[in-house]
């Protein structure tokens, strides 16, 4: 190995570096981990001919993070309605003429518009769903009923529980459970809360909002925070996993495409936005993560569990309530929070 | 070509590059975080104007719902964790590869370079990939848990996973190359004569250990110690993947302050305690060494 | 007065307590390899031996643009540090205190004392200040930074070994500055320099933490995709893309220690 070998080495990497980094077709696409299926993105490639390039994040709270940090160059990303509003006033997005794309037409009309984008001018749908807790049915001390389970387990459970990395969901389910509003930021709730969280914490064993079906599976864990389609997969693969419904009720979100400020790919990202909107593509995805999507014409291809299974039908008298955009002092208060607990 | 003839001039030109590639995006990132730590905390992330010894204060204090103030000793416990773990690492790697590295001195030269070569080998390959490994040995129904299950040994799991032993484990297993090498390169110059003298003044193994050894093999266990200690105070991947997000240490609550948390300017303050901890480590060793220099004079 | 058989400074289990030491040091990395071959999903529970982990790995695109991203940055950052680690080592070795001598040495050597985790936030915030995009290019300055005592280490290590006689001798005979670096000094110090390259490769190669922090959109590692990995859980994949990185760093590590000691023989 001499200087000419390594300069040589160096200017084939700068060259194959340059080409693929500003190929003529791509798109560069930020999602929830575990939330995309391979076959939806290699049929998008099909289809159009672009190449897609994933990375991923476990929450909403690290999504915002990064790009509030200066990693701009995605193209596309999932944000919760709840957050849609904060990252639109951060002027993290760009402006996407949703409402007038070809496939805007196959979207559910109780979804068009939505409250976080009435104009349709930032987002369009992805999945939907609710998020709870998830119960192994063979393990001791748990049940489905009440959030107590979950916020304040007893005897075996308590030691085996693991709880989402970040706060913002388990704060609607801490409002939830204490019969607070979403985003109470007066004193009074924000103690209760905080009393609330740290005896569940004496409780946990992990935080972390990955590896959820892992973890029942290995019985790590007995009671999870569990988005409802990741509870679902972890039941056909045969754990015995039960997602829970609890009294108290459950909460609710919708995930969009957004394109952030900063993309490269502009009009590709459009063309995957409209690509989505159509019954057969987000089928793909429904299948894949067991969630619901906001796309009518799809139900002929999802899979026929999907229609029947308890994870998506939620049962008469429960709450759902889908999170709100809390204001700096609420997301402030609660992030302070959070980090003592995890220590 | 014709370089500059004066000596001093050369130096500097040939010491430029590394001295501005380091000083531009190393000491003077530092400096920004210093000016960070006392800035104001955006709450979707990043700093806003404003000076405030919020991101200290924070460290020991919170300032509850009624924006009173009150001590509040969760981030020391992080801070003393992570002291504590990273000395008790620390001793772990020293208990474990003082007896190692002597012996490898007492091997034949073509013996010890083997020996060194595979003790470095581990150290090279990525960390991630070997804290990984653990994993697998400590999860439920791992390597450990598999075999003890199958004869019966227990019958439940033992949680290994996700406790302060697992990461001590992480990082003793990460470090413990940097603790042999040093103490192997002191102990390798020792004058075994004075080995044999000390035997034959009737000392016993022990005493000559304790009298003999030891004290030769100081400079090399400072500096293992110090190079086993630093890096783990700021461990991030052991307490990351080991200790489930719960046992924090320093290094993975800061990491968490510029990510999800969101708070950097008390993620700032928190790793210039945690470079105030390091330099002054380093300047207890550095006085050490000099003291011990001019003692034996050598 | 017969006495056991004794020799001086042995002691008793040491020899066993080594071998415990390394088994310590490798099991860990073999129960990486053996269960890459694990035909079961479940990466724990060993259900026979199957290369068809091996072959999804390698045909992943994710992993291979992850690899390919390594690569680049490792490449890049290993070219500018070795060049730069080379002028430092040129002026800093052989013994010549000068005045800020000492200070430069610290200079240099500042990323191996810092803990990895305050580098990492300090250049995120210092990116973020000069409103630098992070990606591709935000890596190799990190990576450069922290690779150059990395190389500069052997080099100096070389350049001390080195005699000066032969660079006053090109001298003598008329060389230019420049004639005597290319055809004297250079191709002298050229296995510390290669030796130098190969540890700040390795280096970069398996850089996590302060990639994680300056990574941007597309500019995913093999380090920042095997912990991605890992935090969704215990699968085959990690355990695959584990042992490969195993090989090749023990790969790399090996070429350097036969090319170090080569030098050395050639050197005495």
């Amino acid at each position: 190995m001499n200087k000419q070998l390594l300069s040589s080495i160096a200017g084939a990497a700068l060259i194959f570096g340059v080409s693929t980094a500003q190929g003529a077709g791509d798109l560069y696409f930020y999602n929830w981990t575990d939330y995309t299926p391979e076959n939806l993105l290699q049929k998008f490639e099909k289809d159009t001919g672009i190449k897609v390039t994933m990375d991923t994040y476990d929450s909403n709270e690290t999504l915002l993070a990064k790009l509030k940090s200066g990693a701009t160059g995605y193209d596309l990303a999932v944000p919760s309605s709840n957050f849609v509003n904060i990252m639109i006033s951060e002027g993290l997005l760009q402006k996407v003429d949703v409402k007038s794309m070809p496939n805007y037409k196959n979207v559910d009309p109780a979804w068009q518009g939505p409250a976080w984008d009435p104009e349709q001018m930032y987002s369009s749908p992805y999945q939907f769903g609710t998020t709870s807790f998830a119960i192994r049915t063979d393990a001791a001390d748990v049940s489905c009923d009440s959030l107590k389970t979950f916020f304040e387990p007893e005897g075996e459970a308590c030691g085996n529980l693991s709880v989402f990395q970040t706060p913002e969901e388990v704060a609607s389910m801490a409002a939830l459970y204490l019969g607070q509003k979403y985003c109470d930021d007066s004193s009074e709730s924000l103690k209760a809360m905080q009393k609330l969280l740290q005896k569940q914490n004496k409780c946990v064993k992990v935080y972390s909002s990955e590896g959820m079906i892992d973890r029942v599976a290995t019985k790590t864990v007995t009671v999870t925070n569990a988005w409802n389609g990741d509870a679902m997969r972890a039941r056909m693969e045969g754990t015995p996993i039960k997602y829970c419904y609890p009294k108290e009720g459950l909460v609710g979100w919708f995930d969009s495409l957004v394109i952030p400020k900063g993309a490269k790919n502009y009009e590709n990202a459009k063309i995957f936005m409209n690509w989505l909107m159509d019954g057969e593509n987000m089928a793909l995805v429904s299948n894949f993560a067991r969630y619901s999507n906001a796309i009518p014409s799809s139900s002929k291809y999802l899979d026929p569990e999907l229609a029947s299974a308890p994870e998506v039908n939620v049962p008469a008298g429960v709450e759902v309530r889908v999170s709100e955009t809390c204001g700096p002092k609420f997301v402030k208060s609660i992030d302070k929070i959070w980090t003592k607990l995890r220590q | 070509m014709e370089l500059p003839r004066n000596p001093v001039t050369r130096r500097w030109l040939g010491l430029a590059p590394a001295l501005i590639t380091i000083g531009v995006f190393m000491i003077l990132p530092m400096f920004i975080l210093l000016v960070f730590s006392f800035m104001e905390a955006d709450p979707y992330g990043g700093v806003d104007a404003g000076f405030t010894f919020e991101g200290y204060i924070q460290i020991l204090y919170e300032r509850d719902f009624d924006d009173l103030l009150q001590f509040d000793a969760t981030y020391l416990n992080i801070i003393g964790r992570s002291v504590v773990l990273a000395s008790l690492a620390t001793l772990g790697c020293l208990v474990l590869g003082l007896p190692v590295a002597y012996f490898i001195t007492r091997q034949n030269a073509r013996t010890q370079s083997m020996l060194l070569f595979l003790i470095t080998l581990p150290f090279w390959t990525n960390l991630l990939v070997r804290t990984y490994a653990w994993i697998l040995i400590l999860a439920t129904d791992g390597v450990i848990e598999q075999p003890l299950k199958f004869l019966g040994v227990i019958d439940d799991s033992l949680d290994m996973m996700y406790t302060n032993g697992a990461v001590g484990i992480g990082l003793v297993y990460t470090y413990i190359p940097l603790m042999v090498l040093p103490i192997y390169a002191s102990l390798e110059k020792l004058d075994f004569r004075l080995i044999e003298a000390a035997h034959d003044l009737y000392a016993d193994r022990i005493m000559v250990a304790r009298q003999v050894i030891i004290p030769l093999a100081a400079p090399g266990i400072i500096a293992g110690c110090i190079l086993v200690f630093v890096p783990s105070l700021g461990a991030f991947v052991a307490p990351d993947l080991l200790g489930g997000g719960r046992k924090l240490m320093m290094g993975s609550l800061i990491q968490t302050q510029f990510a999800s948390a969101r708070n950097w300017p008390f993620g700032s303050a928190l790793a210039i305690c945690l470079l105030a901890i390091v330099m002054i480590t380093l300047m207890y060793q550095a006085r050490i060494a000099a003291r011990r220099r001019a003692e034996t004079g050598s | 007065m017969a006495k056991k058989q004794y020799i001086v400074g042995d002691y008793p289990g040491l020899k066993i307590w080594t071998w415990v030491f390394f088994i310590y040091l490798y099991a860990p990395m073999l129960v990486l390899v053996f269960y890459s071959f694990n035909v079961s999903r479940r990466a724990q529970i060993w259900r026979g031996f199957s290369l068809d982990w091996y072959v999804k790995a390698f045909t992943n695109d994710d992993i291979q643009s992850a690899a390919i991203n390594s690569l680049i940055v490792a490449v890049i950052a290993t070219v500018i540090a070795t060049t730069i680690a080379t002028l430092t080592a040129l002026v800093l070795a052989r013994g010549r205190n000068f005045r800020g001598s000492a200070t430069a040495l610290g200079i240099v050597s500042l990323p191996l004392v810092v803990p990895e985790i305050a580098t990492a936030v300090a250049t995120l915030s210092f990116f973020a200040v000069i409103g630098f995009e992070l990606g591709l290019t935000s890596i190799i300055i990190a990576h450069t930074v922290f690779c150059i005592p990395f190389a500069f280490l052997p080099i100096r290590a070389r350049l001390e070994g080195m005699d000066e006689t032969l660079e006053q001798a090109a001298a003598d005979l008329y060389a230019n500055d420049w004639q005597t670096f290319r055809y004297v000094t250079l191709p002298l110090l050229m296995p510390g320099a290669i030796a130098g390259a190969m540890l700040s490769f390795i280096i970069s190669i398996d850089d996590f933490i302060i990639t994680l922090m300056v990574a941007g959109a597309g500019s995913t590692t093999l380090p920042l995709y095997i912990y991605g990995m890992i935090r969704q859980g215990i699968t085959p994949e990690v355990n695959v893309i584990s042992t490969v990185m195993l090989v090749i760093s023990i790969l790399f590590i090996t070429a350097y220690w036969y090319a170090t000691r080569g030098a050395e023989r050639e050197a005495a």
